[in-house]
């Protein structure tokens, strides 16, 4: 499912409210999810899971054209813990479907 | 602090004149639909923000960390978080100047 798949979903079930609408209060929704763990914020979202940053600490690389080490500072990556009721909603639906791609 | 869905509702609220019902419903309904394809076997990409895949594991041997006693982990269904380019640069970006709240 794509983001433009979903928001026609919602479009489909929440009757009072015109496509555009969904579409913008959609991609707002991401966005500001987006915004939140660029600022370091944590996402907390009951029942669906939680996001936080995972430090990456500083490491030597390569350059994979010459072989010289490269030196690579720490990073922060984004993180996802999926919360109880999607583990489990998730880990139930194994017997009966099959994963698409 | 951390973002919830109260927080997200407040967006919709504010930015667009959603009643907070409304608001509520969408929000609520976002991450609802997303877990019901996650449910039915679906993949989801949020472009701009990543992709939710699903991953089959076989049963393998696990122990109880307590008594030692050797029990299967059963065969499960797992969902992955995988942030896209844009995220993880947005992120990376605020990597050095930001601590994790």
């Amino acid at each position: 499912m794509t983001k433009s798949e979903l928001i026609e979903i919602i479009a489909q079930k929440q009757k009072h409210l015109s496509y555009k609408d969904i579409e913008y209060a959609v991609k707002t929704m991401i966005e500001q999810m987006a915004q939140s763990l660029a600022s370091g914020e944590r996402i907390e979202i009951r029942g669906f899971g939680s996001f936080s940053l995972h430090f990456r600490p500083p490491r030597m690389g390569r350059n994979p054209k010459t072989g010289e080490p490269v030196p690579l500072s720490g990073k922060y990556v984004p993180h996802f813990k999926p919360g109880k009721e999607l583990r489990e909603r998730v880990n139930e639906s194994i017997g009966t479907t099959t994963i698409q791609e | 602090m951390a973002l919830t869905k109260a927080d997200m509702a407040e967006r919709l609220f504010e930015e667009f004149g959603l009643n907070k019902r409304e608001a509520k419903d969408l929000v609520e309904m976002f991450f609802e639909e997303v877990r019901r394809a996650l449910t039915t076997g679906k993949q989801v990409k949020l472009s701009g923000f990543g992709n939710f895949n699903l991953r089959d594991k076989s049963q393998r041997p696990g122990r109880n960390p307590k008594t030692g006693e050797e029990i299967p982990i059963t065969a499960r269904r797992v969902v992955t978080f995988h942030p896209g380019q844009k995220l993880k640069a947005r992120v990376e970006a605020h990597a050095g100047t930001q601590q994790q709240q």
